[in-house]
């Protein structure tokens, strides 16, 4: 575009501008309180206006069809529509001492499609979230290496980079509810994964630079934030698939998770995803820290506790209908929709059962079916107002079969937190309403 | 190079390899944890709410409320050393001496009765502590480990209707609402 044509743009702009002001301050005038008197203006507040009764629905012509709305420079960052409030991360309160050292669930009830929008992935973190200034921020690879090496955000992002939709989950999801059915909603029942497109360098190529000695087998990975957590990692996963990753989404990591540098380990417990990635130091074995001995071990009945339970076996939830998403148009058409995903790889069928599991119809799957990414399933479905136990099954290309919860208590009890993945129950009561059961 | 040094923290569980010199005693680290510990740990390490609880529990591993402490549960104590000095205390990480977090250290494990009150505590001490779950864990992961046909099932499935084992969760009131947080 020539300079003058782009001047030539920036009149036709700015005389619009000169144009808008009176309807627009008179709008923002209404709405600073100005006059309820003129609320029959039309010049409402569009949700102020429905919940009157209607005046914007056919046959009259809508409010915001007869003004401007928003410029282009209103919102240089775009926010979802204020009608979709509702659509936040929660948190459970009595779960934790503090919000420092706690987890926010994901919406996956309102949620369509694979990829989980920024704001609304679930976090969990142990100090808070730090605000880290990338020009100050560095990351150590030290240890079993030829040369330790320091790099700024500016030279990881000068390496050739690599991009993958993968889902990421919390070995803890679930884990309310192994005594019994906990949490009447499936942003709680399931909210600890979510599903984004990373970039990043391959940590194999930073790791070739350094040059990995033949005696290192583990390496400690470590975050900058006040928990500087750590967690080790055996070096062979290191080398296979591992990213560390600037960019979430096509955007810069959000501080949630991890700004400005994350690991990213594909499959496997979100604990080790390390977040606010500031060191890696190549070991010959694991460093036994706190994060993986007193934390995310596996304690079983006989007492003793599996460590380095490090893949996400196949896990799968149906998220509508749920408690939060009630069928609330009596009886007819639905289209079952849900999730699905494994640490293991793609996911291969999906089951839906609507009787307790005892018949199976296997969903459709939505394209495109990627490995260790979430994978959406429908079921068409007619309800005849009868009550229904609605469950999904995931088997993924290991041909292993997501278990039931009795399946899973059978071998581990009820007391090892983590790794639960059973089939979820949702009942369907008559009138429509989903409560959260399990069944035997 | 000194760069690395400053962030190189870390001790590694099973050796101690990584304990920086230093001392304390299990006397200078009641005082310690008494001042910065125990609002939420407790006086005794008992606990307090839902923070966590940092001694007792031998003998729960096996009940049906398992109580996971240093005593209790964890196998290695150099790693109770690398956890204070890392990231204790909660509101204020990193803000002790290397002396401080060995009398926080050798306090914590006095609570746990794997020190006597008159100890002083350093590297070659903490190494040579045997914590008493030190074989409880392992570390080869046996899964998958729940047994499915290779065809799982499609019809007439279940050999007994569905019965119903649990359905509290609608009445025990301890879902979060799903009004906004704004």
């Amino acid at each position: 575009m020539a300079i003058d044509d782009r001047n030539e743009v920036a009149r036709q702009v700015a005389a619009m501008r000169v144009a808008a002001p009176p309807l627009r301050s008179s709008r923002r005038g209404l709405l600073a309180g100005v006059g309820a008197a003129a609320a029959t203006a039309g010049l409402l507040h569009p949700r102020l206006a429905l919940a009157k009764g209607g005046e914007n629905l056919p046959p009259n012509v809508p409010e915001w069809t007869r003004m401007l709305g928003a410029g282009v420079s209103e919102k240089p960052y775009g926010n979802p529509s204020p009608f979709e409030k509702h659509v936040v991360r929660r948190n459970v309160e009595w779960l934790t001492a503090t919000e420092q050292s706690s987890v926010s669930f994901t919406p996956l009830p309102d949620l369509e499609g694979i990829v989980t929008p920024s704001g609304l992935c679930f976090e969990r973190h142990h100090a808070g979230v730090p605000e880290i200034d990338p020009q100050q921020h560095r990351l150590i690879i030290h240890g079993m290496v030829d040369r330790p090496l320091i790099f700024t955000m500016d030279d990881l992002v000068r390496f050739p980079s690599v991009s993958r939709i993968l889902f990421l989950e919390c070995p803890a999801n679930g884990g309310m509810e192994w005594k019994g059915a906990q949490m009447n909603g499936c942003q709680f029942t399931h909210g600890m994964v979510h599903c984004c497109e990373w970039t990043g360098v391959k940590l194999s190529t930073l790791l070739a630079e350094a040059g990995v000695r033949p005696e290192a087998k583990w390496m400690l990975v470590e975050g900058a934030d006040g928990a500087v957590m750590t967690r080790s990692i055996p070096l062979a996963k290191a080398m296979d698939d591992c990213i560390v990753c600037y960019a979430q989404n096509g955007e810069r990591i959000r501080p949630e998770q991890g700004y400005p540098v994350r690991l990213m380990v594909p499959g496997w417990e979100g604990n080790v995803n390390v977040k606010w990635l500031r060191r890696i130091k190549l070991g010959d074995r694991p460093w036994q820290h706190r994060e993986e001995t007193s934390k995310y071990t596996d304690l079983m009945p006989d007492g003793k506790a599996r460590q380095f339970t490090f893949v996400l076996d196949a896990n799968s939830v149906v998220t509508f209908p749920c408690p939060e998403k009630p069928l609330k148009f009596g009886k007819g058409f639905y289209e079952i929709r849900g999730l699905a995903w494994s640490g293991r790889g793609r996911i291969k069928r999906v089951d839906v059962s609507l009787d307790g599991g005892d018949n199976w119809q296997s969903a459709q799957l939505q394209e495109p079916v990627l490995s260790q990414a979430l994978t959406r399933f429908r079921l068409p479905w007619t309800w005849d107002g009868a009550p229904a136990l609605v469950q999904s099954r995931a088997i993924d290309e290991s041909g292993y079969v997501q278990p039931t919860i009795d399946q899973l208590r059978a071998v581990r009890g009820v007391n090892s937190i983590y790794h639960k993945n059973a089939q979820q129950t949702w009942r369907v009561n008559p009138d429509g309403t989903v409560n959260n059961v399990q069944i035997l | 190079m000194a760069q690395i040094q400053g962030w190189d923290i870390d001790v590694r569980g099973d050796d101690g390899l990584g304990l920086p010199p230093g001392k304390g005693t299990v006397k200078q680290g009641e005082e310690i944890y008494l001042s910065q510990c125990a609002s939420c740990h407790g006086e005794f390490g008992e606990g307090n709410g839902r923070w966590p609880e940092l001694m007792g529990g031998n003998g729960t591993l096996t009940s049906d409320d398992p109580r996971k402490t240093v005593g209790s549960y964890w196998p290695y104590a150099p790693t109770l050393f690398d956890y204070v000095r890392r990231t204790m205390p909660f509101t204020a990480p990193q803000s002790l001496s290397n002396d401080e977090v060995y009398a926080v250290t050798a306090y914590i494990l006095h609570l746990n009765d794997l020190l006597p009150a008159d100890a002083e505590l350093d590297a070659a001490g903490l190494k040579a502590i045997r914590l008493p779950n030190r074989d409880g864990f392992i570390a080869e992961d046996p899964r998958p480990d729940t047994k499915s046909a290779s065809e799982p099932c499609m019809r007439g499935c279940r050999t007994a209707p569905p019965r119903i084992t649990s359905d509290l969760a609608e009445r025990l009131g301890v879902t979060p609402t799903r009004t906004p947080k704004d």
